[in-house]
């Protein structure tokens, strides 16, 4: 096996101050993990340590079975595009494709085809011969992705490769990078993002990250629907998270008994109940809140409804009204028991 | 221009002719008319002549041109390598370190340059580095006289330059050496011949060190000049300095046209 990515905790810490603690993480050949988290999460440190640019104090890098904690980067063969690309400026498109091949010393006749299926499978072949300032964002994206795909690696690096780019090309990107994987079913991608659209959409499974911890690690839809702690539930996707008490057959939050799974939760506990905005109906059903619309913003498709439901603000996504209620209107919520979770790990009110 | 009111252009314009002309461009028009004058007792000089121009550009003088753009291009060179030689492994350095050597590299524009010119003519007058008397020790003084300035520019520009570059050549298997030569050496290239000519002008109008140090058949232009001017002969020494400007000038735009071609941003 030559592929996959594996951290055994790998902490890494500058002057004493630690932004990676004790990271274990596997990615598998083949398969696209993202790193998701806010600025200072030691997301991008993690894909740092891998790439070589940092030496973890603790802990030892893998690629494949091979240790390459103390290998320099230039001897780890990886592909890495990052945010701002650093395409070669004084090289055309295609000298720029050719340099991991020519440092490689990779034989000329080979490198010619290389370069030319690089630039193939990313679309830019027509614009071999101009130089990077010559292209556009997305098209200088395109090109560093080419440039790291030109070396063959088996594990791809990407670090928020879509920041720089304004939110329609990154969609577009987004399906073409889905369609990259596709085309390369054995290359390990390691994608860090701090957008969950973007790690929603196109990770296998996604590594959260928060304070230089790993929070949680899952499918997106097992984090999306299963949340283990406040952060994930409140970063993957929207999350109303009610602080309630646990009671028999359900929870009581400010008075109001609602029905959901407790999984064995003991009675009296304070727990955090999470549901989805999108989930919580209006007008009458099982689990009724009852407050006042503080805030009603029209998105098109949908009304988002922000409800002051004793003092906690409820958020709810419904199909378009005709009607809409207006601010200061008494509403009644509702939401299906088994579209609520249970949190009792990590919670943050008492 | 930054100043948007009629006012205060009109005021910068009026600052710029009475304070610039007369102490940057006057004294140069001075040089060129006496260049051309046999005698300057009035408001303008008179006698008008090309005399001093033809002594100027021949025999003692034209050996002495030679002698200059030979000095200052063997020290640029010499300089603008151990320069940026310097400055890439300061940069490589960690912090205590780069400041000393940084701070190394900075002695000689700190020293005067007499002291220097005199600290190397004690230095080299003796066995085993005896380069008294020899054309070697002028071009030595001027290289340790300029290298500060080209430590200097090419330090600035290495820290400008992203090193999201130097990453990316490596993550693509690229060598350190491979990373200096392929990526960072012509990313740096608009500093390195801005820091070639920067040393060439400086070494060009250097004076006071090679007075102390010239032999008979390594006489510098601006000795020259210096010596014309002692013995008065004034206008023929003006017509040396403005062969000295000249040739200065027409050097540093033949660098500039390179740099043009060289910077990629």
């Amino acid at each position: 096996m030559s592929g996959g990515i594996r951290f055994d905790s790998v902490t890494v810490a500058y002057d004493g101050n630690v932004v990676l603690d004790a990271l274990d993480l596997t990615v598998a050949p083949g398969e696209v993990l993202a790193l998701l988290g806010p600025s200072g999460s030691g997301k991008t440190t993690a894909l740092r340590a891998v790439a070589g640019f940092v030496r973890p104090v603790a802990g030892r890098v893998f690629l494949g079975d091979r240790d390459v904690t103390d290998l320099p980067p230039y001897r780890r063969g990886i592909g890495m595009v990052v945010q701002q690309y650093a395409l070669f400026p004084h090289m055309r498109v295609e000298e720029n494709v050719a340099f991991g091949l020519k440092a490689r010393k990779v034989a000329k006749s080979g490198i010619r085809g290389r370069v030319a299926e690089a630039l193939e499978m990313t679309g830019m072949a027509a614009y071999a011969p101009r130089y990077p300032r010559e292209l556009s964002g997305g098209q200088q994206q395109r090109v560093a992705i080419a440039r790291a795909l030109a070396i063959q690696p088996d594990v791809l690096l990407l670090d928020e490769p879509l920041s720089a780019l304004d939110a329609q090309l990154r969609s577009g990107m987004l399906a073409e990078l889905a369609r990259l994987h596709r085309e390369l079913p054995d290359v390990s991608i390691l994608y860090v993002t701090h957008d969950q659209v973007e790690a929603l959409t196109l990770a296998d499974r996604i590594a959260v990250m928060d304070k230089a911890r790993l929070r949680a690690c899952g499918t997106p839809r097992e984090l999306y629907r299963t949340p283990v702690n406040e952060f994930t539930a409140s970063f993957v996707g929207n999350a109303n998270l009610l602080p309630v008490t646990v009671s028999s057959g359900g929870v009581s939050f400010g008075g109001v008994e609602l029905k959901t799974e407790t999984a064995g939760a003991a009675v009296g506990a304070r727990a955090t109940l999470c549901v989805r905005p999108h989930l919580v109906g209006l007008g009458e059903g099982p689990n009724r809140l009852s407050g006042t619309v503080g805030e009603i913003q029209w998105r098109g498709a949908t009304h988002r409804l922000y409800v002051d439901v004793d003092g906690h603000r409820v958020m709810a996504d419904v199909p378009e009204l005709r009607n809409p209620p207006a601010h200061g209107d008494a509403v009644t919520l509702h939401f299906a028991p088994e579209d609520a979770v249970l949190l009792t790990a990590g919670v943050t009110h008492d | 221009m930054l100043v948007h009111s009629r006012k205060a252009k009109w005021a910068v314009w009026t600052v710029f002719f009475l304070f610039f002309l007369p102490l940057f461009a006057l004294p140069l028009l001075v040089v060129l008319g006496a260049s051309f004058a046999t005698n300057w007792s009035s408001v303008l000089p008179s006698g008008f002549t090309t005399g001093h121009y033809s002594a100027a550009t021949r025999g003692e003088a034209l050996q002495a041109l030679t002698t200059s753009l030979v000095t200052a291009l063997a020290a640029s060179l010499l300089a603008l390598v151990t320069g940026t030689w310097a400055a890439l492994a300061a940069a490589a350095l960690k912090k205590p370190y780069r400041t000393v050597l940084d701070a190394l590299f900075m002695l000689p524009v700190a020293v005067p340059s007499v002291v220097v010119g005199l600290a190397i003519l004690v230095a080299f007058s003796q066995p085993p580095f005896l380069l008294n008397g020899t054309r070697w020790i002028v071009i030595v003084a001027h290289t340790v006289l300029v290298t500060a300035f080209a430590h200097q520019s090419v330090s600035a520009a290495i820290v400008r330059l992203d090193p999201a570059y130097e990453q990316a050549a490596a993550s693509l298997g690229a060598r350190p050496s491979y990373v200096l030569w392929r990526v960072r050496i012509p990313l740096l290239l608009p500093s390195l011949t801005a820091a070639a000519g920067l040393c060439f002008a400086l070494s060009m109008g250097e004076l006071s060190a090679t007075m102390m140090l010239y032999p008979p058949d390594w006489t510098p232009l601006p000795v020259l000049i210096y010596a014309a001017t002692d013995r008065g002969a004034l206008f023929a020494g003006s017509a040396i300095a403005v062969v000295l400007m000249a040739a200065t000038l027409l050097v540093l735009l033949a660098v500039s046209r390179l740099r043009t071609k060289a910077s990629y941003r």
